[in-house]
């Protein structure tokens, strides 16, 4: 740790005085980890019968097919619906002409501003509830990505700005209208710093589809209520679905750094602060 | 129109509980979340790996997720916080702190001190190396080093991403309306089921609500971010 800014090449005494607290740490977590197995195994959340159904094949099926694909299903929809509403408020903030650019900001600033779960209890009422098994589906897909989308708008703004100013004076200077400036020059190059962000809020969305659980949308959370009911396994299915959610979002994130790490290179990853943000600059 | 004026006083109460949850939780993962990043940031490599382990896997999990382990699971293996019953009766409701706010605030606690922890921590590496060595140079002892250089300046680079955590727990406590506490996601539910005419206004009055509330937080950062800004 010589490299911290808190301290310094740790000497002798203080080396010894580290690893007395590396000692109490150890022993300290492992009691804590005994503690939490003796109230799993006296409370009985242990026992073989409790877990015996996330081995069952029928039932195995039923948490990958209705669970695992219907989460990955609502998430990707959120995620292209995200895209596409990101990439058309981010480009209409950075106009030039008033009347895109205020009513861009102010779809942003709202959607960002106002929690998902209100809007997909919102959708629900609206549509949802006249559509049968499809309708909270797609008020989840709906509520993630407007929200997602207006997040991506910074993103895709902050994306447009990294992108060297020279780039697009150059452009202007050989005779390119503002358009193609955008299309040819500036998002191309923004789409690579982009990405790793994009990733990253492709774990927010997959998060957020529990969400859908209010609205008795299908997806991981939706099991729960049945399957503890039917085997009175409350803690192991929660156990089960929050390690579902933790792999595939380590599978994301992983995905994220080596897309960071082949596409962006040792750059620090696009930042992008959730609201309010000082600057509203325009290109 | 006329739901909202006929119930405005359960709205008020449900915007009361949010932001009772927002403020209570808030404190909480303030606190735990700047322990954990002294943990992750410390010279010891067991509380490091522990935190971390501790930080990656919570926020990678969703709250609701959470919410549900510590309300429906926690009860099973003798985890419950039935011993909280606060009810706040005002003339116009009353005010609910029992179990399931107890849960809720735990709950986003645990969730959002992960948050809080990483932006503390990149608020520490903001500061650069040579700023410490410059105080040791001349001859700060440690305490010295860390209250009047370091801390100061991590503590301003980290209140962005700060505001950013506290206004995104705001919005996380229409969550606790899965573990049934009468917040504002669970008041608009009940009253857009009641009345699907005025379902419209309903959102309007609820989003600007949250708009409302979101602004008042950014601009009370934004302008303690304006008045400690480093310059560099």
């Amino acid at each position: 740790m010589s490299t911290s800014v808190l301290f310094d090449a740790p000497g002798p005494k203080t080396v010894r005085r580290h690893r007395l607290y590396t000692v109490l740490t150890v022993v300290g977590l492992l009691a804590l980890l005994g503690l939490v197995g003796w109230r799993l195994a006296s409370s009985g959340q242990l026992e073989g019968d409790k877990w015996e159904v996330f081995v069952t094949p029928a039932y195995l099926e039923r948490i990958l097919v209705d669970g695992v694909l219907e989460t990955l299903k609502m998430a990707a929809g959120g995620i292209v619906g995200a895209v596409v509403l990101g990439l058309v408020l981010g480009i209409g903030k950075l106009s030039d002409h008033a009347v895109v650019r205020v009513p861009s900001w102010a779809l942003v600033e709202f959607f960002r501003a106002v929690p998902v779960l209100m809007l997909m209890i919102f959708f629900f009422s609206v549509y949802g509830i006249y559509n049968g098994d499809s309708g909270p589906f797609w008020c989840v897909v709906w509520a993630l990505s407007l929200y997602n989308g207006a997040v991506l708008a910074e993103v895709f703004r902050a994306g447009i700005l990294a992108v060297p100013a020279g780039q697009a004076e150059a452009a202007y200077a050989i005779g390119m209208r503002k358009t193609q400036v955008v299309w040819i020059i500036l998002l191309p190059q923004a789409v690579r710093i982009m990405i790793p962000a994009i990733i990253s809020q492709c774990v927010v969305t997959l998060k957020d589809t529990s969400l859908g659980y209010a609205i008795a949308a299908p997806g991981l959370t939706a099991l729960a209520r049945p399957l503890y009911l039917e085997f009175q396994n409350h803690v192991p299915v929660f156990l089960v679905i929050a390690a579902i959610y933790l792999v595939l979002n380590l599978l994301l994130t992983a995905l994220a750094n080596v897309v960071q790490r082949r596409f962006v290179g040792e750059k620090k990853q696009l930042e992008v602060s959730a609201v309010g943000t000082a600057d509203q600059r325009t290109v | 129109m006329t739901a909202i004026t006929e119930n405005y006083q359960a709205i008020v109460i449900s915007f009361v509980t949010a932001i009772l949850l927002f403020v209570v939780s808030g404190i909480g993962s303030l606190v735990l979340g700047t322990f954990l990043a002294a943990l992750r940031v410390g010279p010891v490599a067991v509380m490091r790996r522990a935190a971390g382990v501790y930080v990656t896997s919570v926020r990678n999990i969703p709250l609701l997720v959470v919410l549900l382990f510590l309300y429906y699971a926690g009860p099973k293996i003798g985890v419950t916080f039935r011993f909280v019953d606060i009810v706040v009766p005002t003339g116009w409701g009353d005010i609910r702190m029992t179990n399931a706010f107890a849960t809720a605030v735990v709950g986003l606690t645990l969730y959002t001190s992960c948050f809080v922890c990483e932006a503390i921590r990149s608020g520490i590496n903001a500061v650069p190396v040579g700023q410490a060595e410059a105080a040791r140079a001349i001859g700060l002892p440690f305490s010295g080093v860390m209250r009047q250089v370091v801390l100061p300046q991590a503590f301003r680079a980290a209140l962005p991403p700060l505001a950013s955590t506290q206004i995104a727990l705001l919005k996380n406590t229409t969550v606790a309306i899965a573990i049934t506490v009468l917040e504002t996601a669970y008041q608009l539910k009940q009253l857009t089921d009641a009345n699907p005419g005025d379902r419209w206004w309903l959102l309007a009055v609820f989003a600007g609500g949250f708009v409302l509330l979101v602004e008042v937080v950014s601009f009370a950062s934004n302008r303690m971010e304006r008045r400690w800004r480093v310059a560099r």
